[in-house]
C-alpha cells in the first residue's frame, strides 16, 4: 500500500459509513402496470381513430348479421308475390325483391353467410398455411426443397381460374366453394410462416430449447407459433375480405349459392339485375360489402402497424 | 441468371403441363358435359359413332389424352359447343381486341393517376393530400370492382346519361369500363408509390440534392421519381390479376365483346371446350407475364441481377 492509501484508510474507517436508503429489493420493484404484447399493440392500435371506427362498423354488422333476421318477422326464404318490389318503407324496411322476400331479412341472412363462409376459408387456409410452412421450414433440406416446388406451381397458376374450374365440377354450395378457396388459398399463409420460421429457427432461443431437450412440436407450438402470431392475425385479417370479394364474385358470375339462399354476391347480381327501376335492391347489399371490406382492410393495416411496429410505413 | 431464366421456363412448362392435364379429365368429369354417357346413350348409333370417331373418344383414354395435348401443343383448342361449327382459338382471336384494349387503356391510365397521387402524398405527407390519396388508395383496393362498375353504371350512365351504358359501338363504350377497370391499378401504385417515396425521401442523396439548391421540380424528377418507381415493378404481378379477374366481371357488367365476357358466357351455358380453352389461355398468359416481370426487374434493378447471379 502506498503511504497515502493507508492514511486514508485509517482516517476513513468503515464504522463511518452506513447504508442509506437502498433496501434490498426496493430497486428492483414494479411500480408501473406490466405491459403484456397484447396490451401494447392494443394501445397502439387504439390510437388509430380509423382502426377503432372500422371495429365499431364490423361489431355492428357482425351483431346485425346474427339478429337482423330475428329483428323482423319474415323469413328469408319466405315469399309473398303480392307484395313484390315494394320500396323500402314501414312495412318492409329495405323493400322488398321480385318474389316479394324481405330484403332487410336476406341482408343479414347474406351477410351472414358470405362472413361465415369467409372466416371458415380463412381459417382453413391458416390451418393448412401454417403447418404446411412450419414442417417445410423446420425439416429442411431435400423436403422442404420439394414443398417449395409445390408451392411454386400453384402460385403459378391464376386462382380464380381453379376456383371457377373447382366449382363447376362440384355443385356450389357453402362448403364447395370454402373448399375451392382454401386449394389455392393457403400458399400464402404457407409462404409466409416458411419464411419467418426460417428467420426464427436460427435464433438464440430456438437453440436454447433444442439444447433443454424440447421436439419439433414443442419448439413449434410453445416457441416459433408464439412468435409468429402477429404475422398470422394479419394476413387472416386480409384473407376474410379477399375471400368475401371471391364469394361474391362467383355469385355475380353465376356460380354462387343456389335460390333461396342468399349471401352478398347473390344479392348484388339479383341488385344489378333489376338496378334500373328498383335501384335500392343493389344498393343496399352494395353498402353493406363495401363496409365490411374497407373495413376489414383498415382494420387489418392498423393491426399490422401495432402488432409489427417495424413494418409501419 | 441463365440459370435462373432456365428454371422458371422448367417451373412454366410443369404448371401449363398440369393445368392441360387438370382441364382433360375436368372435362371427363364435369356433370352435364356432351360426352356424358347418359347424354351418349340417346344418340342413335350412327350419330354415336360419328360423334364419338371426330372427338376421337372411340380410342383408348390414354390415346385420347395423347390427342388432347398434340391439339393442344399446336394452338387447336377443339370446337365450340355451344357455337356450333366455330373453333374456341377463332372465338378467341375474335374476342381479345377489346378486352387488350380495355387492359391497355387501364393499365396506362391507371399507372399514371396512381403515380401522380402517390407522389403529391408523399410530397404533402400527412396533409389532406395524403389522406385523400390514402382514402381513395383504400376504397379502390376494398369496393368490389363490379360493385363500383354497377354503381358507375348507374350513376354516370342511367341517372346522368353521360356515357353509354352498354353495347360496343363507339370508342366512348370503352371509357367506363376501363375506369372501372383501372380502380385497383391506381389504387394499388397510389400506395405503393407514395410509402416507396417517402422512403427515397429521406435518403442522403436527396438530401444532399437539396442542400445543393437543386430545384424542388428537379429534385422530384431526376432523383426521387427514379428510384422509388423500380419497386412498383413488383406489384405488376397483382395488377395483372386483378385486370384478368376484373374483365370477367366487368366486361359482362358492360356488354363488352371482349374474352372475359366470353368466358362467363361459356359458364352460363356449359360451353366446356371454350371454358378449358380459355382456362389454357389465361393460364399461359398470367405465367409467361409474371415472367417478363421478373426479367424486367432484373435487367431495371442491378443489385437484384446481381444477387440472382451469385446464387
Amino acid at each position: 500500500m502506498k503511504p497515502i492509501e493507508k492514511r486514508m484508510s485509517e482516517e476513513l474507517s468503515d464504522d463511518l459509513f452506513e447504508v442509506v436508503g437502498r433496501e434490498g429489493q426496493a430497486s428492483e420493484q414494479i411500480d408501473r402496470p406490466q405491459l403484456s404484447s397484447f396490451k401494447d399493440s392494443w394501445m397502439r392500435l387504439s390510437k388509430n381513430k380509423g382502426a377503432l371506427i372500422s371495429l365499431v362498423v364490423l361489431a355492428v354488422v357482425f351483431l346485425l348479421a346474427i339478429f337482423g333476421p330475428y329483428m323482423n318477422e319474415y323469413k328469408y326464404y319466405e315469399t309473398d308475390y303480392a307484395a313484390a318490389y315494394q320500396p323500402p318503407g314501414e312495412e318492409h324496411w329495405l323493400g322488398t325483391d321480385k318474389f316479394g322476400r324481405d330484403q332487410w331479412t336476406r341482408i343479414w341472412e347474406g351477410t351472414r353467410i358470405s362472413l361465415f363462409i369467409a372466416i371458415l376459408a380463412a381459417l382453413l387456409d391458416l390451418f393448412i398455411g401454417v403447418t404446411y410452412g412450419a414442417v417445410s421450414a423446420l425439416i429442411g433440406g431435400k423436403t422442404d426443397n420439394m414443398m417449395q416446388r409445390v408451392i411454386e406451381i400453384l402460385v403459378g397458376i391464376p386462382n380464380l381460374i381453379i376456383i371457377i374450374l373447382l366449382i363447376m365440377l362440384m355443385k356450389p354450395g357453402i362448403l364447395t366453394i370454402t373448399i375451392a378457396m382454401v386449394i389455392t388459398g393457403w400458399v400464402n399463409m404457407a409462404r409466409l410462416m416458411r419464411a419467418q420460421i426460417f428467420k426464427l429457427k436460427e435464433q438464440e432461443f430456438v437453440l436454447a430449447a433444442r439444447s433443454l431437450g424440447a421436439g419439433n412440436k414443442r419448439l413449434i407450438v410453445h416457441h416459433l407459433i408464439p412468435n409468429t402470431i402477429g404475422i398470422i392475425v394479419i394476413n387472416m385479417m386480409f384473407t376474410i375480405p379477399s375471400a368475401i370479394f371471391t364469394e361474391a364474385f362467383l355469385s355475380f358470375i353465376g356460380l354462387g349459392l343456389q335460390e333461396p339462399t342468399a349471401s352478398l354476391g347473390v344479392l348484388i347480381n339479383d341488385g344489378f339485375q333489376g338496378m334500373r327501376n328498383h335501384f335500392y335492391l343493389l344498393l343496399y347489399p352494395a353498402i353493406v360489402i363495401v363496409a365490411i371490406m374497407v373495413s376489414f382492410n383498415i382494420l387489418a393495416d392498423g393491426m399490422r402497424d401495432a402488432l409489427d411496429p417495424r413494418m409501419r410505413k | 441468371m441463365k440459370k435462373y431464366f432456365l428454371l422458371r421456363v422448367m417451373n412454366i412448362i410443369i404448371t401449363l403441363f398440369i393445368i392441360a392435364t387438370a382441364t382433360f379429365f375436368l372435362m371427363k368429369q364435369l356433370p352435364g358435359s356432351p360426352f356424358d354417357e347418359e347424354r351418349l346413350s340417346n344418340l342413335s348409333d350412327d350419330q354415336r359413332i360419328e360423334f364419338l370417331s371426330r372427338y376421337g373418344l372411340d380410342q383408348p383414354l390414354s390415346q385420347q389424352y395423347i390427342i388432347y395435348m398434340k391439339n393442344l401443343v399446336t394452338g387447336d383448342f377443339g370446337e365450340s359447343f355451344y357455337f356450333k361449327g366455330q373453333e374456341v382459338a377463332d372465338l378467341i382471336k375474335h374476342r381479345i381486341g377489346p378486352s387488350a384494349l380495355l387492359g391497355a387503356q387501364a393499365v396506362v391510365l391507371g399507372i399514371t393517376i396512381g403515380i401522380v397521387l402517390g407522389i403529391i402524398a408523399a410530397f404533402r405527407h400527412n396533409t389532406i393530400w395524403d389522406f385523400s390519396t390514402m382514402f381513395i388508395a383504400v376504397i379502390g383496393v376494398s369496393v368490389p370492382n363490379f360493385v363500383f362498375a354497377a354503381l358507375l353504371q348507374y350513376y354516370v350512365g342511367l341517372k346522368l346519361g353521360l356515357l353509354p351504358v352498354a353495347f360496343w359501338e363507339s370508342y366512348s363504350s370503352s371509357i367506363m369500363p376501363t375506369i372501372a377497370l383501372s380502380l385497383m391499378v391506381i389504387a394499388l401504385i397510389a400506395r405503393f408509390t407514395r410509402n416507396e417515396m417517402l422512403e427515397v425521401l429521406q435518403q442522403d442523396y436527396i438530401i444532399t440534392a437539396r442542400a445543393k439548391g437543386v430545384p424542388q421540380f428537379k429534385v422530384i424528377y431526376k432523383h426521387a421519381i427514379r428510384n422509388a418507381l423500380i419497386p412498383v415493378l413488383t406489384i405488376l404481378g397483382p395488377i395483372v390479376v386483378s385486370l384478368l379477374t376484373g374483365s370477367l366481371v366487368i366486361e359482362n357488367i358492360f356488354g363488352v365483346p371482349g374474352i372475359g365476357s366470353l368466358f362467363v358466357d361459356s359458364i352460363k351455358v356449359n360451353d366446356y371446350t371454350t371454358i378449358m380453352g380459355l382456362t389454357l389461355f389465361y393460364s399461359a398468359f398470367f405465367v409467361l407475364t409474371m415472367l417478363i416481370i421478373d426479367l424486367l426487374y432484373g435487367v431495371i434493378d442491378p443489385r437484384i441481377r446481381i444477387n440472382g447471379a451469385k446464387e
